[in-house]
């Protein structure tokens, strides 16, 4: 520890610390532009010069390391006057026309100069223009009021992992800009609108919308992947105008992905249902809500009189609120049937009943391993954060590794990657679970055991045992993986012989919070597949487009579409449904309720409705409760979500941060899950193309696919079929071709795209798009042919 | 004064060209110094102690002592560590180092075979700046020469040391001549200097220990091992040892450069220079390089040239480039041309530079093109006094510096542009002064 003085004032700071940590540490404020917690230090704006006793120069406070005995004066007159330089030097070519720029109002520039800037400028030259730049959908650019901190460039390179932006030219004639006729594309780029001191870059989406001080903050959660970002959602008018990080150290520090912070456009779309519908002679009617509830018990009553309450079935959506998903597995179980899920693009079920799959650790933790193995990942853009936060452990000295179908780059420095077929991910898992029981001396399955080893997967195993913080993660490939098992099996031996954490990357916002609600079937119960594949009489879907969001679009499509009667609560006019629902019923998007999500760590996070519910729009938990009082169910008199939450989650403990006491990953069972309950099956897979899937990170949830900023990006580009040169070759097509793709009963045309990442013999082709609903699964054999 | 010089020895300027060869260079008495240390196996910390006995001070402007400099390298570092010499030499009035690389390349590669013996260094880069494009080809000849012959590579003249050196061009950038920027720019990235600390010698290029030195301070190395520093330091004055050499450009008659013991008077350098042209009289000089401060003719003709007197009379020498003006020159022009280049050469990596050179070169070209007004002198000094000290590098005080000498040492000059909005040295006589030169014997 540094003994030192700020003002006066003595502190104690360890070594190694900077001034400004120091005054931050006591609470003192020192003026700043390019200086930022969470990046590298830039030293370049010379905002934050301060008096260093016996320095003969004002020193940076952002870079001057603290020594023993330094005294420090923040406003002195030597410090005050080279503050009130710098800032004479930042306006002299800024403009300074607050009123019209978008940043007025929020603007660190703005606010210091009401502190240090001078009434009148000495400066009587023109002042720079500097042309605006094209960064994409999201991000408007007004260069000239750019002050050159580099916050931007440093993000895109040290937290986003990729240098998309930079300083090119010199002196006054410096500009940021990205790569001559590039957008800036990275999945975390809306952070550096919040990072830009000055009005340079502002959201696209929402310039010149509002001002600052006419929104209302409110906290909320995000409602898009495992991670659960808290948000800041901003409004006006009963309306979302923007969405901003709510920092939390523990989950996203203080960044966002895009995808939380832009899917708010679609709460505003057209596309919102603001009124029940039904189907009347094939019209849809608007109908008063009575009207519709009274059909929709009317008709679930008749079915389960008609042909057993087992022939209704409830798909719900990872996306729902722990609430709403109790209430709709009540209501179902009530009615007498077990057909319940919300694991809808899971298509092996033979793990279920083994446990609670979740992170299996803290995600704050993650930054302290130093070995990883991501098994079935598209992690960037599956998991944004989490991605980033393995980035920075990378840059620590961790190693990451990865087994998965298509090596796509996650932008951080991998120490082995093994790239196989989807139907060869087991072998490769087992091979480096017989590795790593070689190492360690433990004696495994024999199918195991008869494997030959690979270079790859024996850097894997020799990488995971080298450390002592050791992690294994199932990503969303994995989890719905045809044979997600056996992976998960192998990944829980492979934990057990190496010590590691074992846990999967949830996939939704509430991928955990089902499992707690149990949304799941029981035992005399159906499973998702199981419901589409053995058609229904009667569905219950909530929030879900079933033909995009199911593992089988093809069987789900056909399934609801000969069903008697599919009840559909949604925020929005599904266009699929409006083909094969009978009844459509508002509810509300996660803005317009109150609820709680669990995310991946098993941390409960409740909020409140931002904004009042659009039209006739209801919280779905209210209309499945009132679902239930029409139905005569018992148990469903709850007044608030509260009461709702309560009842999921136990009276005693109303509101308990974690839930992870009743969430499991079952380590100590994998010996006999091995031997008992999962064979290892390490076929060879289909004689012929594979299909590798990925949910693109724009049509993941019913919401982002409505986001018209979103879905200009390059990330939300139309599915396309990508091949390595040697199946493009293999299937006598070349890249820009169109080609007709075949997959069990369906087909989709689609473009041959090049993408030297993929193993022979894959196809890759998104999921979750309407261009590909008409292709069977997402995996299996698939054929190729040009057209 | 029976002054042999140093760096030039041998070097005639009718032949030079044909005579930097490695065969001419060795005829010269060259890679002595190198076959001394193996021969003689001086260690390397005996290297050190001798060049710090030389008093070796950097050549490049900021005046280091050099022996210490290299004496901050870690010792037991188990990385690699890197040797660069820092020939960007880009400064107006400096052209020192192109003579030495153009002429005399085995030197500086000899001093840095040395440097990196006594430092443990098995790697090192000669930053040669961009617009001098032929000496860098040459430099690399003169590579592939030292190469073949085993002056450097694996396993230097059959001892354990070895030591690799490459050529690494710039594309002009004055800013690339401070070290940290040469530093970014071999690395491949925009060359913008680095705060400081670290200092390079811990975290120098690619990070690892790194010393940087002048070309010129290389070339004197050689000769210090032969002869001992003790006859180097005996060569200058006290705490300034040695030659120097000295671009003197200007209104002089024979401008070029020329090798002195340092604490030579100016006027002997003057006269060796062949005075001033035309018969006019001396009126400023800028004895270090365009940022070193001017002195009016009445100081800087009382001065040595040494960093220890050109300092006390309120100027640096610099990287020794003697800018020679007489009274036809108009300070106001000269001035604003100064700061035109700093504006040009400014990074803009740092808000007083970046915003602050725009602006003097602004208020100074008004002054010079009739529209400058009466607190505008007042202004320069005030933006002055805000960007020097407050910036990353060195580059907003050499902006600042030339504007606050002009302005001190001739200040009538500028109120009487600004009142009359024209020049006090008649635009005849600035004519005359200006005229492309022709040297009366030469």
């Amino acid at each position: 520890m540094l003994d030192i003085e700020i003002d006066g004032k003595a502190l104690q700071v360890v070594e190694g610390s900077t001034i400004i940590d120091a005054a931050h540490q006591l609470g003192t404020y020192i003026p700043h532009f390019c200086y930022h917690k969470k990046l590298s230090i830039a030293a370049n704006c010379r905002m934050c010069l301060v008096q260093v006793e016996k320095a003969p120069k004002p020193m940076p406070a952002c870079a001057t390391p603290v020594t023993n005995g330094m005294k420090v004066q923040t406003h002195s007159e030597q410090a005050v006057k080279a503050q009130k330089g710098v800032m004479e030097f930042l306006l002299i070519n800024h403009p300074l026309d607050c009123p019209i720029c978008d940043q007025g109002g929020e603007c660190l520039l703005q606010d210091l100069a009401v502190g240090y800037g001078a009434s009148a400028s000495r400066y009587q030259e023109e002042k720079r223009v500097v042309m605006n730049k094209n960064l994409g959908p999201l991000v408007a650019t007004d260069m000239t009021r750019c002050i050159n901190c580099t916050r931007c460039v440093r993000f895109t390179q040290e937290i986003a992992g990729l240098m998309e932006l930079g300083q090119a030219y010199r002196g006054e004639h410096a500009e940021i800009m990205s790569f001559i006729g590039q957008t800036v594309d990275s999945e975390l780029s809306g952070n550096i609108i919040d990072l830009c001191p000055v009005g340079a870059l502002t959201s696209k989406p929402f310039r010149f919308s509002a001002r600052t001080w006419e929104l209302a903050r409110r906290k909320s959660v995000s409602p898009h992947d495992g991670l659960g970002s808290p948000l800041i959602v901003q409004t006006k008018h009963d309306k979302v105008m923007r969405v901003l990080p709510l920092e939390n150290e523990e989950i996203n520090e203080c960044w966002l992905s895009d995808k939380d912070r832009f899917s708010y456009e679609a709460l505003n779309s057209p596309e919102r249902l603001t009124r029940p519908m039904l189907k009347h002679g094939g019209q849809w009617i608007e109908v008063e809500w009575q009207q519709a509830l009274d059909y929709v018990a009317h008709a679930f009553k008749d079915i389960a009189k008609n042909h057993g309450a087992a022939a209704l079935g409830a798909l719900l959506s990872p996306h729902a609120t722990l609430e709403e998903l109790h209430l709709g597995q009540k209501l179902m179980r009530g009615l007498g049937s077990g057909n319940v899920d919300f694991r809808l693009r899971q298509s092996d079920f033979s793990q279920d009943g083994q446990g609670t799959p979740w992170l299996g650790m803290k995600i704050a933790e993650i930054g302290s391993l130093d070995r990883v193995l991501v098994v079935g990942s598209f992690l960037r853009k599956d998991h944004p954060l989490i991605a980033q936060r393995l980035r920075q452990a990378v840059k620590r000295g961790a190693q990451v590794s990865l087994v998965h179908s298509a090596d796509d780059d996650q932008l951080l420095k991998a120490h082995a990657k093994a790239i196989v077929l989807p139907s060869q991910l087991p072998q490769l898992l087992a091979q480096v679970v017989k590795c790593a029981a070689e190492l360690k001396g433990v004696s495994v399955d024999a199918a195991i055991t008869a494997l030959a080893v690979s270079e790859k997967a024996k850097a894997i195993a020799e990488s995971l045992l080298s450390g002592t913080r050791a992690a294994i993660f199932l990503g969303n490939f994995a989890q719905q993986h045809e044979q997600a098992a056996t992976l998960q099996a192998l990944a829980q031996l492979l934990a057990k012989i190496t010590g590691a954490n074992f846990g999967f990357l949830g996939e939704a916002a509430n991928s955990v919070g089902g499992y707690v609600a149990n949304a799941l079937p029981g035992a005399d119960g159906l499973n998702a597949g199981q419901m589409l594949a053995e058609p229904r009489h009667g569905y219950l879907i909530l929030n879900a487009e079933v033909e995009l969001d199911s593992a089988r679009p093809l069987q789900a499509l056909a399934a609801l579409k000969q069903a008697a009667t599919v009840v559909l609560l949604s925020p929005f006019k599904l266009p699929g449904a409006l083909d094969y629902a009978d009844v459509l019923l508002p509810v509300s998007p996660f803005s317009e309720t109150s609820g709680s999500f669990i995310n991946t760590e098993g941390r409960v996070q409740s909020f409140n409705a931002v904004v009042r519910p659009l039209g006739e729009t209801r919280p779905a938990w209210k209309v499945l409760r009132v679902l239930g009082n029409l139905l005569n169910l018992p148990g469903f008199d709850q007044d608030s979500s509260e009461q709702v939450r309560a009842e999921v989650l136990g009276a005693a403990t109303p509101t308990p941060e974690f839930v992870t006491d009743r969430l499991a990953n079952p380590l100590s069972d994998v010996a006999n899950n091995v031997a008992n309950n999962v064979a290892i099956k390490l076929d060879a897979g289909p004689n012929g193309l594979e299909r590798v899937a990925d949910v693109a990170i724009y049509s993941a949830d019913v919401l982002v696919r409505r986001a018209p900023s979103l879905q200009k990006t390059r990330d939300a580009a139309s599915p396309a079929a990508r091949m390595n040169a040697v199946t493009l070759q293999q299937c006598g097509v070349s890249a820009g071709q169109e080609l007709r793709v075949r997959q069990g009963e369906g087909q989709a045309q689609l473009f041959a795209v090049l993408d030297a990442g993929l193993p022979d013999g894959a196809v890759r082709i998104a999921a979750a798009h309407p261009k590909v609903a008409g292709l069977a699964a997402m995996h299996g054999a698939i054929t190729v042919e040009a057209l | 004064m029976s002054f042999q010089p140093i760096l030039t020895a041998g070097l005639d300027p009718a032949t030079g060209d044909a005579t930097w060869h490695l065969d001419d260079y060795v005829k010269r008495g060259g890679y002595a110094a190198l076959k001394k240390i193996f021969a003689e196996n001086i260690t390397p910390e005996a290297v050190i102690a001798e060049v710090k006995k030389s008093s070796l001070r950097g050549r490049g402007g900021a005046g280091f002592p050099s022996g210490l400099k290299w004496s901050f390298m870690p010792k037991a570092y188990a990385g690699a560590k890197y040797l660069c010499c820092n020939s960007d030499e880009g400064e107006p009035g400096t052209f020192k180092d192109r003579d030495l690389l153009r002429y005399n390349p085995h030197q500086v590669i000899e001093g840095m075979a040395i440097a990196a013996y006594a430092m443990g260094t098995e790697r090192g880069y000669n930053y040669i700046h961009g617009e001098v494009w032929e000496l860098y080809d040459r430099f690399e000849q003169a590579l592939a020469e030292a190469r073949a012959a085993g002056y450097i590579g694996q396993n230097i003249l059959g001892s354990n040391f070895s030591f690799e050196l490459f050529a690494h061009h710039g594309y002009g950038a004055y800013i690339c001549g401070e070290e940290t920027a040469l530093l970014d720019s071999i690395e491949g990235k925009k060359g913008q200097p680095r705060y400081k600390p670290p200092f390079p010698a811990s975290f120098g290029l690619y990070g690892k220990p790194t010393t940087i030195n002048n070309t010129e301070t290389f070339a004197a190395v050689p000769w210090i091992i032969n002869n001992g520093g003790d006859k180097y330091l005996e060569l200058g004055k006290p705490n300034n040892g040695g030659s120097k050499l000295f671009s003197v450009s200007g209104h002089v008659v024979r401008p070029g450069n020329y090798e002195v013991p340092m604490g030579l008077p100016f006027a002997e350098l003057l006269k060796m220079a062949g005075g001033i042209r035309g018969g006019r009289r001396l009126k400023a000089c800028i004895p270090g390089g365009s940022s070193a401060p001017v002195l009016p003719a009445e100081i800087v003709m009382e001065c040595t040239m040494d960093y220890d007197s050109i300092a006390k009379a309120g100027s640096m020498l610099g990287s020794g480039a003697v800018i020679v003006m007489d009274e036809s020159t108009c300070m106001v022009r000269a001035l604003e041309r100064l700061s035109y280049f700093y504006f040009e050469e400014s990074c803009g990596q740092c808000t007083p530079c970046r915003e602050g050179t725009g602006w003097l070169y602004r208020v100074v070209h008004r002054i010079e093109h009739g529209q400058g007004r009466p607190d505008d002198l007042d202004l320069l000094n005030s933006v002055t006094d805000n960007i020097m000290g407050r910036t990353i590098c060195a580059l907003g005080d050499a902006a600042s510096l030339p504007v606050r000498s002009f302005i001190k040492h001739f200040a009538a000059e500028f109120e009487y542009h600004i009142e009359h909005k024209k020049c006090l040295v008649p635009p005849e006589v600035q004519k005359e002064g200006s005229k492309i030169y022709v040297r009366p014997s030469c």
